[in-house]
């Protein structure tokens, strides 16, 4: 600390500019791009407006008429029910495959490679390809079923098999990242803390609940926060997939804005439904952030 | 299980006594799952080689019968498929570039430098990370709209070309760069600027590596952006071009003429991967996350 004091004058002699022009083309980018459009996101939804500016101030009324509108529910509902499913899942398959090949398995890093495969699709080519896949008619997955004798599956036509088949592929593309994370983790617990702990006679279980998974935690702290963040933005696969049907099934919460600006052609109050959707995001990490420092603290 | 091994065995007998089909099934289980993880993929392969009549067929079948590349031709007959092509590799390539310009200068900036503002600045960027694009679409649209963009490949390069991750990643990097290093420049007389792009980039390469993969492959995939400011079928990106292709009735197997395409878009991606797969798994296990 007192080196970085130190050498922070020594800048200070130099020239104070520098460090703003190294920062500015990145601040000028952030502020054309992010701040004023957010800006204009809030101006926005104070407004009843059908096309772009020239909207009529409504003060709350798109708030207000949100406690009225049952579509929230169910997007609200939904998003639930897809950020639940497809979290933990990815995590806990991703880790348990992290521990797998942090061993010397034959092969691992043909493993690695083949699970991370599927991050590197887009996600609208994920999004045709399991179209297809699960397409009801000659989608290659009722084919099989009905090769092996079991009946055809609605995958994507019945409302609860769609979220189902939904969450399903999303898992599919995050393994690789929650695996390659967790790996990178567990590589960098020394190995003579789980060696000790090997010759005391804790079992393989025990060393992991008291070595392994405590020393993960601010990577599972992150990977939490990044796949919450992950699956409340999903809209690729989902728009390409289900477009949020049948009915209203799959309609998660920024499929309803994106259909509020688009397709009802209401900007403002797809404004004000993606600022609630904006600050479920910020609770969530504050929440998230308070948990650790205790966790820390008690430690 | 080993969990319930005597107390007092060694670590080298215990390893010895591992049991050896347990390791075997545990090949064989992430051998099973790897097939499931790339079956996907190789379905996308095998319906683009297979003739239309068998892909509206409702049998299983895991080989095209006789493949063929009539899904390519055809789509690259109807469609400016070259044309999406080109329009993807430029926004691409260049909006990578520039970009990773941008993030390592801001990196560089929040890593090395104590200037007032660092702390509120750095915050706000973190908190872009946190706004999902559609509460930005439409405003990011009018602004766009405003420069006179709409339709041109800078109006997909210049919104994306802040890249908060890539900030992120940069930073993380360079507060591992031993200071030594830029004191000695700066001894040796090189100004801020030549001690930066002279000496701190070169001891970067693999940021830098992982800067561009991850920042081209972002921006090749990239979908909703394009979708809205990109208009004639011409200007698409390749990305975009697909999601207007499954509902094309011009195909005789609109799928098959979906899977050509998704093949292209995929394919450019798998080569970079497997080629830099190192650099990609390490550089975001290690720089992404800390």
């Amino acid at each position: 600390m007192s080196l970085r004091t130190e050498r922070a004058a020594d800048r200070r002699r130099g020239g104070r500019l520098v460090p703003y022009v190294f920062a500015g083309p990145a601040a000028l980018l952030f502020l054309a791009f992010s701040l004023i459009p957010i800006v204009i996101a809030i101006g926005l939804s104070f407004q009843d407006t059908a096309s772009l500016g020239d909207g009529e101030w409504i003060g709350g009324g798109n708030f207000a008429s949100m406690t009225s509108d049952p579509l929230i529910g169910t997007a609200l509902m939904n998003t639930l029910v897809f950020t639940v499913g497809t979290v933990p899942t990815s995590m806990a398959i991703g880790l348990a495959l992290a521990i797998a090949l942090n061993r010397p398995l034959p092969g691992r890093s043909v493993f690695r490679a083949l699970f991370f495969v599927p991050m590197v699709a887009a996600g609208v080519v994920v999004g045709v390809i399991m179209s297809w896949i699960f397409n009801g008619d000659y989608g290659v997955a009722n084919n099989l079923l009905e090769a092996l004798g079991l009946g055809r599956l609605p995958w994507l036509t019945a409302p609860g098999w769609a979220m189902a088949t939904l969450v399903i592929v999303v898992v599919w593309t995050r393994i690789g990242f929650c695996m390659v994370i967790y790996l990178g983790a567990l590589q960098s617990i020394p190995s003579e803390l789980k060696e000790a702990a090997a010759i005391d006679g804790a079992s393989r279980w025990a060393r992991f609940r008291t070595i392994s998974w405590p020393m993960l935690r601010p990577t599972t702290s992150i990977l939490l926060i990044l796949n919450v963040v992950f699956s409340l933005q999903a809209f690729d696969v989902i728009y390409v997939m289900t477009g949020g049907g049948p009915g209203f099934s799959t309609t998660v919460l920024i499929q309803y804005v994106f259909r509020s600006a688009f397709v009802d052609a209401r900007m403002g109050y797809a404004a004000a439904l993606g600022l609630v959707l904006v600050a479920i995001l910020l609770v969530f990490t504050l929440l998230r952030q308070r948990a650790n420092r205790k966790a820390e603290e008690m430690l | 299980m080993t969990a319930t091994a005597p107390i007092r065995s060694s670590t080298s007998s215990r390893r010895r006594r591992r049991p050896r089909p347990a390791r075997w099934l545990l090949v064989a289980a992430m051998a099973a799952l790897a097939v499931l993880m790339v079956f996907p993929l190789y379905w996308m392969l095998v319906s683009a080689l297979t003739p239309g009549g068998q892909s509206q067929s409702g049998s299983f079948y895991l080989l095209p019968e006789a493949p063929t590349l009539d899904n390519y031709t055809e789509v690259f007959a109807q469609q400016p498929v070259w044309r999406w092509l080109g329009n993807s590799v430029l926004i691409a390539s260049v909006g990578t570039a520039l970009s990773v310009v941008v993030s390592l200068m801001a990196g560089y900036a929040l890593a090395k430098y104590r200037f007032r503002g660092r702390g509120v600045l750095y915050a706000a960027f973190l908190v872009t990370i946190m706004i999902p694009i559609q509460v930005t679409l439409v405003p990011s649209f009018l602004v766009v709209a405003r420069i006179g963009l709409v339709d041109s490949p800078w109006a997909v390069i210049l919104p994306t070309l802040f890249d908060v991750v890539g900030i992120f990643i940069a930073r993380q990097f360079l507060l591992g760069v031993p200071d030594a290093l830029m004191e000695a420049a700066r001894l040796d007389g090189a100004g801020e600027f030549a001690t930066f792009f002279r000496v701190v980039l070169p001891s970067c390469g693999p940021l830098v590596g992982v800067l561009v993969i991850l920042g081209f492959m972002t921006r090749w995939n990239d979908f909703l952006w394009p979708l809205v400011v990109l208009q004639g079928n011409e200007n698409l990106t390749v990305p975009v071009a697909l999601s207007t292709l499954t509902n094309n009735p011009a195909f005789s197997s609109p799928y098959g003429a979906v899977m050509a395409i998704a093949t292209i878009t995929v394919l450019p991606l798998l080569v970079v991967f497997l080629a830099f797969q190192r650099q990609f798994v390490q550089g975001i296990a290690s720089t992404g996350i800390k």
